[in-house]
């Protein structure tokens, strides 16, 4: 991965020399909070319902053995002993005191880490896909663009302040899974027709309040160019995206107002301009980046091992894991694994401080000392030889990271929520907890199969709730927590938003809507059907009905 | 007395300009969104009214800093101190660029721009400020002022200003420190045009 040089070094260190003195300022009264508040957030830092949190970057979900030691060791002095893993691939910590914050900073800042504009209405952490640089299906690896993203995006002078947050993501698979299309900018690296790497630009996506997919902006960008394009998108954002309502303030506002052909008219007009100008990318310096991305020192193995297949022979619970959190990897005799934090009735994502450094273990025992992590919350060994494989589980299974339900119906994303979240409408950890208690077992969690259910506790979607297969998204009701369910959304290639089945539904009667819509599939699915692919042949109609049959037999007997 | 809150360069020095502002509008109306006041314009809102640019009061002599929308309106009776040299120009973070461009043959004719900024939060200033020295040649001093505090400096340097009327309650001595918060800025911009990469041989590091 990459490794930090003098530059990298300088930056980091004087950011927290910087919000050092900027968080002492704030201490002393010499800076109001409102003067206050958009300096904490570009680090990440928000006053939340019951104490700060504080969010560390961890650019494109890639981490180092030692950095993960390192958060553990954070989360254990200045925290609970326990972190949050995000969507966006970052650590959240929900507990810190305000005036630890520069200390824990500089102790990032040892282990080449930083919150640099983890929040704020700036340019976010790059993230991509969790199988970078190893998948079967990947075309390009997308790691040393997004680290020049990074380094271009950090301290931006001319985007420091835009309309509102701003995220990019990067991928270069066949199958999408870094989102491409929910992003403010989604840049898909793929080979030409001369073979040339070349980028589609994707513009105007977004979850949050207003779910909308992207459109492409351009078919085909020369990679050089990658940098001075997204200056040529955010410019016109930034001088004419709305600041006066920040629910409009995304650029896929902008986007839909002016209409895509507009908004790429105004954006190639500004691009001319900026064209060939010194931000462009040069030969020797996606060379020097990608150095640190190259290939592991793999051995030269057979693509079978015969321990592998007899420890599955012999032992279900780990063929169950197998099957669920062992995911395909280029070279042969080699897999990626996901190390479960979502173990039934936890807060997905969760990791203790232990867990940390068993991770870190993990990693160092058998994954070249890296590992990643996921938008799904979990966190990957991405290089780990089939003849490790059982050792490896028994040692997780022992941590609890060998649930085996990865893209299975307990596996949810799911936001802080009203529990830590001062934004929250409602709590979201507490509904994932009981689905996943409805849901404990697990034959019958494999017979129902590939399921997204995405949870958040309100319309901003850190949950990615319009993208669930199932979304359920936390509303308030007259003061109240109400959940809103939604059906058919997709992440991917084919991305869908999901729609809304009706009248939303307490706490308590959740676990049962998600049995109904379960019950529904398990009925009429066909043999090679996923959930989402019956949702998508039968539409909502029968699924509704199901999950409000009662309701109407309520009101008939009120009205009776 | 106090002491000037101008930065220049790297020092603090006197203010020679005299700022000129619009007379309030007969009719101030306020616009609200869910019950907030809306403070930001969109960016090409027009900002002044004929009768506030025709009471604009502008001293008769002396360096005189006057709005857009003013020297548009009344050039000619103000071509004369651009002659002279005390003429500069500001413009809100709303209003066009491309108005003060077409206004005049050559910007530099002008020894002084400013760019206001109502609130901390509007980052139109540094695309005002990029373009104006990057697209429009622009090349004499560049001031920022309003709502700028020592956390912007470092950027609005970046984006090409190289003045800053520090906010009045605020020390422009302690201010001038952040002119120097970073010292290895990754990406090319208006004060270094060359991204790091084309700066130094990473390489050798």
């Amino acid at each position: 991965m990459y490794k930090y040089d003098k530059i990298d070094q300088t930056n980091v260190d004087e950011r927290v020399a910087q919000f050092r003195d900027q968080t002492r300022r704030f201490l002393a009264g010499e800076l109001t909070e409102d003067e206050f508040r958009p300096l904490r957030l570009r680090n990440g830092l928000y006053i939340q319902r019951y104490a700060p949190m504080f969010r560390i970057a961890v650019p494109y979900g890639m981490l180092a053995s030692r950095q993960l030691r390192k958060l553990g060791d954070i989360a254990k002095r200045y925290d609970r002993s326990y972190g949050h893993f995000s969507t966006r691939q970052n650590l959240q910590l929900n507990w810190p005191k305000l005036e630890d914050v520069p200390e824990m900073l500089a102790e990032l800042a040892t282990v080449e880490m930083h919150a640099i504009q983890t929040s704020g209405n700036c340019i976010r952490n790059i993230t991509t896909d969790q199988f970078a640089g190893i998948a079967p299906d990947e075309v390009i690896d997308p790691r040393a663009m997004a680290e020049i993203l990074r380094q271009w995006s950090t301290f931006h002078p001319e985007f420091a302040l835009l309309p509102r947050k701003f995220k990019i993501a990067v991928s270069g698979t066949k199958q999408d899974r870094a989102v491409v299309q929910a992003h403010d900018i989604g840049l898909e690296f793929y080979l030409d027709a001369n073979n040339q790497v070349a980028i589609k630009v994707w513009v105007g996506g977004g979850l949050g309040r207003t779910p909308i997919l992207g459109s492409v902006i351009r078919e085909h960008l020369e990679w050089q160019h990658a940098l001075t394009y997204c200056e040529a998108i955010i410019r016109v954002y930034n001088l004419h995206g709305r600041r006066d309502n920040i629910f409009k303030a995304r650029i896929k506002i902008l986007v839909k107002a002016l209409g895509i052909d507009e908004f790429r008219r105004q954006v190639e007009a500004e691009w001319l301009h900026l064209k060939d100008s010194p931000n462009t990318i040069t030969e020797t310096e996606l060379k020097r980046v990608s150095q640190h991305f190259e290939q592991m020192p793999y051995e030269v193995l057979p693509a079978y091992d015969a321990s592998f297949d007899a420890a599955i022979a012999s032992n279900p619970a780990f063929a169950a894991w197998v099957k669920r959190c062992v995911h395909p990897h280029k070279q042969p005799g080699y897999r990626a694994i996901t190390l479960s934090l979502k173990p039934h009735g936890k807060a997905p994502g969760d990791a203790t401080s232990e867990q940390m450094h068993a991770v870190a273990d993990l990693a160092d025992q058998y994954s070249f000392g890296e590992l990643r992590v996921s938008h799904e919350q979990n966190l990957i060994l991405a290089d780990v030889k089939l003849g490790d494989l059982f050792a490896l589980w028994e040692k997780a299974r022992k941590h609890g990271l060998a649930t085996p339900n990865i893209g299975l119906l307990t596996d949810i994303i799911c936001c802080p929520g009203g529990d830590f979240c001062s934004l929250a409408n409602a709590k979201s950890i507490p509904i994932a907890e009981a689905i996943q208690q409805q849901f404990d077992n697990l034959d019958y969690l494999h017979d129902i199969g590939e399921i997204e259910i995405n949870i958040s506790g309100c319309m901003n979607g850190c949950g990615h709730h319009s993208v669930g297969h199932i979304g359920i998204l936390g509303v308030d009701k007259d003061g109240s927590e109400w959940y809103q369910v939604s059906i058919g959304g997709k992440q991917g290639n084919d991305a869908s938003l999901g729609s809304v089945i009706g009248p939303s539904f307490a706490a308590e009667e959740m676990p049962g809507v998600v049995q109904r819509l379960i019950d529904v599939y398990v009925q009429q699915r066909t043999p090679e059907e996923r959930f989402i692919d019956t949702v998508r042949r039968l539409g909502i109609a029968p699924f509704k009905a199901r999950v409000y049959a009662d309701k109407d037999v309520h009101k008939e007997v009120a009205h009776a | 007395m106090p002491s000037s809150n101008l930065i220049r360069g790297n020092a603090i020095v006197a203010n020679e300009w005299t700022c000129v502002t619009l007379p309030p509008p007969a009719e101030e109306t306020v616009r609200k969104q869910a019950g907030k006041v809306v403070l930001f314009k969109l960016t090409g809102e027009v900002s002044a009214t004929p009768e506030q640019i025709a009471a604009t009061q502008i001293p008769a002599s002396g360096k005189v800093l006057v709005p857009l929308s003013v020297w548009l309106a009344r050039k000619q009776e103000l071509s004369g101190r651009l002659d002279k040299g005390e003429l500069g120009v500001w413009l809100d973070t709303h209003e066009s660029v491309e108005s003060l461009v077409e206004s005049e043959a050559d910007l530099n004719d002008f020894p002084l721009i400013g760019v206001h900024v109502e609130r901390f939060a509007d980052g139109r200033i540094f695309s005002i400020a990029t373009l104006l020295r990057t697209r429009h040649g622009y090349n004499n001093e560049l001031r920022a002022f309003g709502d700028v505090t020592r956390d912007q400096l470092f950027f609005l340097k970046r984006c090409g200003f190289d003045s800053y009327l520090i906010r009045a309650d605020r020390s422009a001595e302690e201010a001038i420190a952040s002119l120097k918060d970073f010292s290895a800025p990754y990406q090319g911009a208006v004060d270094e045009q060359l991204p790091v990469w084309r700066r130094i041989d990473r390489n050798a590091l």
